[in-house]
């Protein structure tokens, strides 16, 4: 599909070592798809003095090193992406299979996002799995997918009080968005279940499990498989040697 | 390789080079020195290229012993170091023999030291870098912080290494101690605030609260108003000194460590000849913002490197 939104993207700069490239205002897949295509082709370049391809929904924020590239320079570089735009074919997604266990511990808040939403807790597990989800971008932490395509019947609001903790793997809802936490940190979300899949490990190339693009279905998986994915997830990577 | 022994870490001392680039895409902030200017300048003085992984200070310095003779120096904010009882200076090549203690107290303005070694801090580079990201525990030192009782290695050099000593001009010290004043560009939803709130963002001085760190700098002051204040904007990519406005109108300067994206309005961002300054603010400075156009802020760029490299060094 060579097809692009017609409208054409806004260029500011954000600072004197950023620019911010904005193909809309919502949230769409169309949208998404020139944001892909032009975080591919702005990779692809490695053009000297770019420090970092910030995709988002709906914009890609350039940073660069001034002392190397003038923002001229980098303006008319990527005047000149931008009008190759429509001819960039992207990837086929890949589909990725996140296994996640619904139970116990691993979703004190799967109650009350059934409850918000008047279904029982095995909805909510089935609504969640039923859905394939696009990963918009990663941000905020390393590794976090945004993800879109969730169904509104088991949107829930974050909790008021975020906690300090939330463990590696937790799976959560925030309003209409669901994700996945890479990294033990605080957060607000309502956790509904656990993945055993590491998401974001530096040792290995490249360093996250999702990219951006692909689609992801989630899988429910019983506490006894939840064990046995984490069992052999460990004996893999002790077999490898950390220089490999 | 030689060893230096963390007697006291003092408040907080990470290892830190330039930052960590080119994985923004999978959300991995870029971390590096809080001050790249004085960084740069202090590993310019032991003769290291300027991305040498070094150690950053914070607040309170470190008590380190080195194992072996050792060609170092110290710059940024002032921490009062000594060596063996007596005091040596800041910005200045020092050279130290096997077994002796370096001391640092608190700093006496500002926040940040960067104590450089000849050589260089040796860690194992994550994804390219030797940076710390805390908040993560992403690179340098395990992913954290130095600790008491830490060994640290650092690169060895050949035995014929020979340097002579550096020191930073007077007038170089004391221009490198302004920060009250930040000077910044538009930000990208410059135009979701009220006339009156930018006249009021331009024209009154903003506290830097405790609540600030490497992450970000939370300032108190004038509330900036927005016209109107339902409008959520989308969460887009954030650059290095993005000024926030918060719900409740109050400023948050992103700074080294910051996340890759965010969702609150952006009014301003630090220019980045002024980015040095923001990493020597410490809570009770009070700063203010004057807007620069894009051009005044490369001239001022061009001046600042200029004045890194040819105005700065004499004979110690």
């Amino acid at each position: 599909m060579l097809s692009s939104s017609s409208s054409k993207p806004g260029i500011v700069f954000s600072s004197d070592h950023s620019l911010l490239v904005t193909f809309g205002i919502e949230i769409s897949h169309e949208i998404h798809l020139d944001v892909r295509r032009l975080t591919l082709i702005l990779l692809d370049a490695k053009k000297e003095g770019v420090l970092n391809i910030h995709p988002a929904y709906s914009t890609v924020l350039i940073t660069f090193d001034p002392r190397i590239v003038s923002f001229r320079r980098l303006e008319e570089h990527l005047s000149r992406l931008l009008m190759k735009l429509n001819t960039v074919e992207l990837p086929r997604p890949r589909s990725m299979r996140i296994p996640v266990c619904y139970e116990g511990d691993f979703a004190p808040d799967l109650a009350y996002v059934g409850s918000h939403n008047g279904l029982t807790p095995d909805e909510v597990i089935q609504k969640h799995s039923s859905a394939t989800y696009t990963v918009y971008f990663l941000g905020f932490s390393p590794g976090f997918p945004y993800l879109g395509g969730m169904l509104r019947e088991i949107a829930t609001p974050r909790l008021d009080t975020p906690r300090l903790n939330v463990a590696p793997g937790s799976v959560g809802i925030a309003g209409e968005q669901t994700g996945v936490y890479p990294l033990a940190s605080p957060g607000g979300w309502q956790l509904i279940g656990r993945t055993p899949l590491l998401l974001f490990d530096p040792q290995r190339n490249p360093p996250t499990l999702l990219q951006m693009g692909d689609e992801v279905c989630f899988e429910p998986i019983s506490r006894t498989e939840y064990e046995a994915h984490l069992a052999q997830y460990r004996s893999e990577y002790e077999g490898k040697s950390p220089a490999a | 390789m030689p060893h230096i022994r963390v007697i006291s870490p003092g408040f907080l001392t990470t290892v830190q080079d330039l930052g960590r680039f080119g994985y923004a895409h999978l959300g991995i902030s870029a971390a590096g020195a809080a001050d790249a200017v004085s960084f740069r300048l202090g590993n310019l003085l032991v003769g290291n290229l300027e991305n040498t992984p070094s150690l950053e200070m914070s607040l309170v310095g470190a008590e380190v012993e080195f194992e072996e003779a050792s060609i170092v120096a110290l710059a940024g904010a002032g921490m009062q170091p000594i060596i063996d009882g007596q005091a040596v200076p800041m910005w200045e090549t020092i050279m130290i023999s096997p077994g002796q203690v370096l001391k640092c107290g608190a700093a006496v303005a500002g926040v940040r030291s960067y104590l450089c070694i000849r050589g260089g801090i040796h860690v194992p580079p994550v994804l390219g870098s030797a940076a710390t990201h805390l908040a993560t525990g992403l690179g340098g030192f395990s992913g954290r912080a130095l600790r008491r009782g830490d060994i640290v290695t650092v690169q060895s050099l050949p035995v014929s290494d020979s340097f002579d000593p550096l020191r930073l001009n007077q007038n170089a010290t004391d221009r490198l101690l302004a920060r009250d004043l930040l000077r910044v560009t538009a930000g990208p939803q410059e135009n979701l605030f009220t006339d009156i709130a930018l006249e009021q963002f331009y024209t009154s001085s903003y506290l830097v609260t405790k609540d600030s760190d490497r992450m970000g700098l939370r300032l108190e002051g004038p509330a900036v108003a927005r016209k109107d204040s339902s409008f959520e904007t989308l969460t887009e990519g954030v650059s290095l000194g993005a000024v926030q406005i918060t719900h409740s109108g109050h400023p948050i300067i992103l700074f080294v460590d910051h996340q890759t994206t965010g969702g609150y309005p952006k009014i301003a961002n630090v220019i980045a000849a002024d980015m040095h300054r923001v990493g020597q603010l410490r809570s009770g400075d009070r700063v203010t913002f004057r807007r620069a156009t894009l051009e005044e802020a490369r001239a001022l760029l061009v001046e600042q490197e200029s004045f890194i490299y040819q105005h700065s060094f004499a004979q110690a």
